[in-house]
């Protein structure tokens, strides 16, 4: 009996025959596993990156905001170019999650897990930005709205950064509960497998005394489905209010009508390939090539070329609109300081074109789609150039205003502008490391569901049911 | 609470569980719960409970945030703190559009995990009888409530010729209690015999 059909033409999602169990197996034997030496040696270099950004913060808290080279025109730099890169990232997982369960797109089931997590540290890298860009971080308080003692002074809800406070927290909030709500169950089966007393003891709390009874998974369906509905707008919002800082300003370039589109676009297509980045490793470290197929790196790979192109489309479209607006100020910043070459940041605006643009168009070719080292390659290509793009936007917008006297200076960051970025990479790798080793990587409950459908064993009975002759198929079962 | 005795049976497959499912019903036995390890999809109908009504609450949690957000602010913009910023409008419902939607989402989201774990009695250092081991890997446990009137033995046989793998008899609570995962603690509170 089939629960659900689906067609014998789409390629299994699960591969190598697995049963139930197999599936627990698979899923669960990194958990229960020692690291391996490339665990370790990983892991130590993420909590180096990470100690390097403590420190970077220390002296940006300590000697003040000078300690990056924000000078006086670039009031907003590397940190704000990192905080929408960062956010940028954290999209992905939530649209693998939600959007394409609401479009019932079953490839999800093996990456959502871990685009999830991924989410949530990203999202985790970015809200440090702005906050320490405040300067005086002990005051960062000031922008929660409450009635406080200082008299009537409240937030200025007007205001795109305080829509930013409530957009990154919220979204924050949302993926964290929709991530852990969907963790319960799988902590259930780490659990009721554990042999270790500590381990019994950690995943029993984690797991939330849950047991798999039937009416539990029926609000926990509802409840996915309804948290899926919620953060689709969600993530669409909070990348739309991110442009928003820089579309409701009347500096050229950053005042544009097209951005909330473009950067939702632009967030997706890096946020794609850096689930590609730790999807290639994961599926090869933990060896779990059997869950995550190459149809999945596929289908990602789709995406990619798909809103790399919307992205390139954005670009142009500023571009003529430069020149159609017959606005100098917008024509100056687009057509000088980005599209020319010879300008002093052309290098980062012809970046972002080749990397953005230009070289994910290789993806038209199924077979480059399928190919593991151009897949791996692309994806760090595109996050790279994602970075241009938000450094393109806030510097090449900044670094001249309207006075001339202040154009003498050159923005490049500082060291510990520098090493606060790495320290991030530190924070998400470190995160990642630990959910890697901790966690069960793969929606164990959503592959099981999705196995009798999709798996390739049941595709080759459905295969034999299709070519059945109907004389024999009623044979067969009618009852 | 107080122990009650079950009949426990394992299933391999959904297939053979959902007719076992109707036949147990037919027969008028009462199924306390089916445990799987992952949601089947319309075992909650074969088992005769109604839908879940948590969507409806998450739809008033939005609701409130929405009120929520949009009295709050104007309240702070045009009566604590009116306050001229750019001579633009006290009352600026536009720009209030993105933190209202977002208290929307936020308050829906918490509310309804928050009635989710509160309904399916969901916390750290809950804990509940659990009558299989394999009920979260791959097998699917019938748990059939017998009351003084069931023959255990014929209840056991026949649960078998519906497709069991496994049968058997525990005595368990039903509900939950705090307690960890790595004791076998059980709070039962047997009735003390008290003198009259």
């Amino acid at each position: 009996m089939h629960l659900k059909y689906e067609s014998q033409l789409r390629e299994p999602l699960v591969t190598g025959n697995k049963d139930y169990h197999q599936v627990t197996e698979d899923i669960c034997r990194p958990i229960e596993a020692k690291p391996t030496k490339l665990w370790y040696v990983g892991f130590f270099i993420a909590v180096c990156l990470l100690m390097f950004g403590v420190y970077s913060v220390y002296r940006e808290v300590t000697y003040g905001i000078g300690q990056w080279n924000l000078n006086k025109t670039v009031g907003w730099g590397w940190d704000i170019t990192n905080f929408v890169w960062w956010v940028g990232i954290g999209h992905a997982g939530t649209l693998i999650s939600a959007i394409l369960l609401l479009f019932r797109q079953g490839w999800r089931t093996g990456v959502n897990r871990a685009a999830e997590a991924m989410t949530i540290f990203a999202v985790m890298c970015a809200g440090q930005f702005p906050i320490f860009h405040m300067g005086r971080v002990w005051m960062a308080f000031f922008v929660l709205p409450y009635p406080n003692t200082r008299g009537p002074l409240w937030t200025n809800f007007n205001s795109p950064l305080l829509w930013d406070v409530f957009a990154i927290s919220t979204y924050f909030t949302v993926s964290l509960l929709f991530w852990y709500s969907g963790l319960i169950p799988d902590f259930a089966t780490v659990r009721d497998r554990a042999k270790t007393k500590l381990r019994k003891l950690l995943y029993g709390v984690a797991s939330f005394g849950w047991t798999g009874s039937t009416k539990h998974w029926q609000r926990h369906e509802s409840l996915s489905l309804v948290l899926a509905g919620l953060s689709t707008p969600l993530v669409l919002s909070v990348h739309t209010i991110v442009s928003f800082d820089f579309a409701t300003s009347v500096i050229p370039g950053w005042h544009t009508t097209i951005f909330p589109p473009y950067f939702v676009a632009g967030a997706v297509f890096s946020g794609f390939a850096m689930v590609q980045t730790l999807m290639l490793m994961l599926r090869k470290i933990f060896v779990l090539e059997d869950y995550i197929t190459l149809g999945h790196i596929e289908a990602m790979n789709k995406v990619i070329v798909l809103t790399g192109s919307i992205v390139g489309c954005a670009y142009l479209t500023e571009l003529f609109m430069g020149w159609y607006s017959q606005n100098k100020y917008e024509g100056y910043t687009f057509w000088y300081s980005r599209a020319n070459l010879f300008s002093p940041y052309g290098w980062s605006y012809w970046g972002m074109m080749a990397c953005n643009v230009i070289s994910p168009q290789i993806f038209w070719s199924k077979k480059m789609r399928r190919n593991l080292f151009v897949t791996f390659f692309m994806s760090i290509i595109v996050n790279i150039g994602m970075w241009f793009e938000r450094f393109v936007i806030i510097v090449t917008s900044l670094y001249r205003d309207y006075l001339p006297s202040s154009w003498s200076v050159y923005y490049s960051p500082s060291t510990w502008e520098m090493g606060f970025y790495a320290g991030t990479f530190g924070l998400f790798f470190t995160c990642f490391f630990l959910f890697a080793k901790y966690f069960p990587v793969i929606a164990i409950a959503e592959i099981k569901y999705v196995l009798k459908t999709t798996g390739d064993n049941y595709k080759a009975e459905v295969t034999k049911e299709e070519t059945m002759e109907v004389d024999e198929f009623v044979h067969e079962y009618a009852h | 609470m107080a122990k009650k005795t079950f009949v426990v049976g394992a299933f391999s497959d959904e297939a053979v569980l959902f007719p076992a499912v109707k036949k147990v019903r037919t027969a008028g036995y009462k199924i306390q719960d089916v445990y799987t390890p992952f949601p089947v999809h319309g075992l909650d109908h074969a088992l005769g409970m109604r839908e879940t009504s948590l969507h409806t609450a998450g739809f008033i949690y939005g609701i409130t945030g929405t009120t929520t957000a949009l009295s709050c602010i104007s309240w702070v913009f045009t009566k604590d703190w009116p306050l001229n910023i750019g001579g633009k409008p006290h009352f600026a419902l536009p720009a209030w559009v993105p933190i209202t939607f977002e208290l929307t989402v936020l308050f829906a989201a918490v509310g309804m995990v928050l009635t989710f774990c509160f309904l399916c009695q969901l916390a750290p250092f809950v804990k509940k009888h659990h009558f299989h081991a394999r009920a979260t890997d791959d097998l699917f446990i019938m748990a059939i409530e017998c009351t003084s009137k069931t023959n255990v033995d014929e209840l056991q046989a026949f649960l078998k010729s519906t497709g069991a793998e496994e049968v058997n008899v525990q005595v368990a609570e039903d509900g939950w209690w705090y307690g960890r995962y790595d004791e076998d603690q059980q709070l039962i509170t047997e009735p003390t015999a008290t003198v009259a």
